[in-house]
């Protein structure tokens, strides 16, 4: 279950803001991205979880192998925590829902709507929800935000036992998780021109790249 | 696919969902316009039809603009589409569920509003038939027009302008069944080319749904 990228190029809006980025996650393994806002780490996650093209390159990965999360957590107001989670595992075919609500802490909040819980314990369901999908890679996206001292390290925990039943995880964080991970810095990107050999755009195609 | 479905459907169905936006929309139409032509019956017997047709019609669109942009703003769709079910298949059920909160309500109550319009004995049955084989393309489209505007803030005026010169043949074809039933004339051809529509737009339809909303998301 490797998830392996080669020379991978992300844009985001048209514009391309990573070039030739080049990593491989074993499994058992997790590997942290670092880097200042807006040099494309969520670019390059959604990239890898297959939301958007590559502009070059490759991400080779066993077909329904990433389970992702992003920003949002993707929960509704209207339903229970645990209709919520019942949701995502009836989607995936599990059926952990139990267990992620006992170790993601939610057990107490099971029959409480989505719309009243504070965010913190919004992020937990949304996390949880990786719990119920069953796959064996984890694409990461801030998953502490908001979260609480206590919930980190509970989280923390969580993917530790990932980990150890052989998941790997490919998280975008600045918190220390307390995880064994590599770490990926992503540094500033400097365009290089179509001649120089970097990516074109639609610019460069419309006028011959004699701008460049 | 079934869980999506059902959770469609309770979200319809629970507080600030919308389900009876349509329905009620729809009654208020059947309502006012015996009161906006006057108590003549063989007026309104000669406009029940187009009426109750051009009702449903606006009645579908208003609870368009749901179908997609609130899985979009609460980031379900993201996970939705990384999720191991064909976006193909989420499209068709999202339809399916639009259909059944209002389309077929509004399928159920049609008859009931045909008598404030004074619509002509023989009409009813077509009314119900007409309505039950042309409402799940109104959906089928309107699922496509909201993939098309997905993305954008406030797409509701721009999704309604994609989406009514489509609606327009079944349209046409559902009012004129409604039409010649109440005439007791023959109604095949026109329920033949009211359900050709429903069949071509189920059947296409998700595919480029599905594939308008992976660009979108992009």
């Amino acid at each position: 279950m490797d998830l392996r990228v080669d020379q991978l190029a992300v844009a985001r809006g048209g514009v391309t803001v990573l070039e030739g980025v080049r990593f491989a996650l074993p499994a058992g393994r997790g590997l942290v991205l670092r880097g200042p806002n807006g040099i494309g780490k969520t670019t390059l996650l959604r990239t890898v979880a297959g939301l958007q093209p590559a502009v070059a390159g490759s991400v080779s990965v066993a077909p329904d192998a990433i389970a992702y999360a992003a920003h949002a957590d993707g929960l509704k107001a209207t339903l229970t925590v645990a209709e919520n989670l019942r949701f995502w595992a009836a989607v995936y075919g599990t059926a952990a829902v139990e267990d992620a609500l006992g170790r993601m802490n939610l057990a107490e909040l099971r029959d409480r709507q989505a719309a009243n819980l504070s965010a913190g314990q919004k992020r937990r369901l949304g996390l949880a929800r990786l719990l119920v999908t069953g796959r064996p890679i984890w694409v990461l996206d801030e998953p502490t935000v908001s979260l609480d001292t206590a919930s980190v390290q509970l989280f923390g925990d969580v993917v530790r036992g990932h980990l150890g039943a052989g998941g790997s995880v490919l998280i975008a964080t600045h918190i220390d998780l307390g995880l064994e991970a590599d770490v990926l810095e992503l540094g500033p990107f400097k365009a290089i021109g179509p001649r120089g050999g970097g990516a074109g755009g639609a610019f460069d195609a419309a006028f011959g790249g004699d701008f460049a | 696919m079934i869980a999506l479905l059902v959770r469609d459907m309770r979200l319809a169905m629970r507080a600030g969902g919308g389900f009876g936006l349509g329905l009620a929309f729809f009654l208020l139409v059947a309502v006012l316009v015996p009161l906006g032509v006057g108590p003549n019956s063989t007026v309104l017997a000669l406009i029940a039809p187009g009426i109750l047709w051009v009702g449903a019609l606006l009645a579908c669109l208003l609870s368009l603009d749901r179908v997609f942009a609130l899985d979009f703003e609460d980031g379900s769709l993201d996970l939705l589409v990384t999720a191991p079910i064909p976006l193909e298949g989420v499209v068709a059920i999202k339809a399916l569920a639009h259909w059944t909160v209002t389309g077929l309500p509004l399928t159920i109550v049609a008859p009931v509003l045909g008598v404030l319009l004074n619509l002509p004995v023989d009409g009813y049955v077509w009314l119900v038939v007409s309505l039950a084989l042309g409402t799940p393309a109104l959906s089928v489209i309107g699922a496509f027009g909201a993939a098309l505007t997905v993305g954008l803030k406030r797409g509701g005026l721009l999704l309604s302008l994609l989406v009514l010169p489509l609606y327009v043949p079944t349209l046409i074809f559902g009012a004129e069944v409604v039409k010649r039933g109440a005439e007791g004339m023959a109604t095949g051809t026109p329920l033949a080319l009211l359900a050709a529509i429903t069949a071509g737009a189920a059947a296409l339809l998700p595919f480029a749904s599905a594939a308008a909303i992976r660009i979108n998301l992009r």
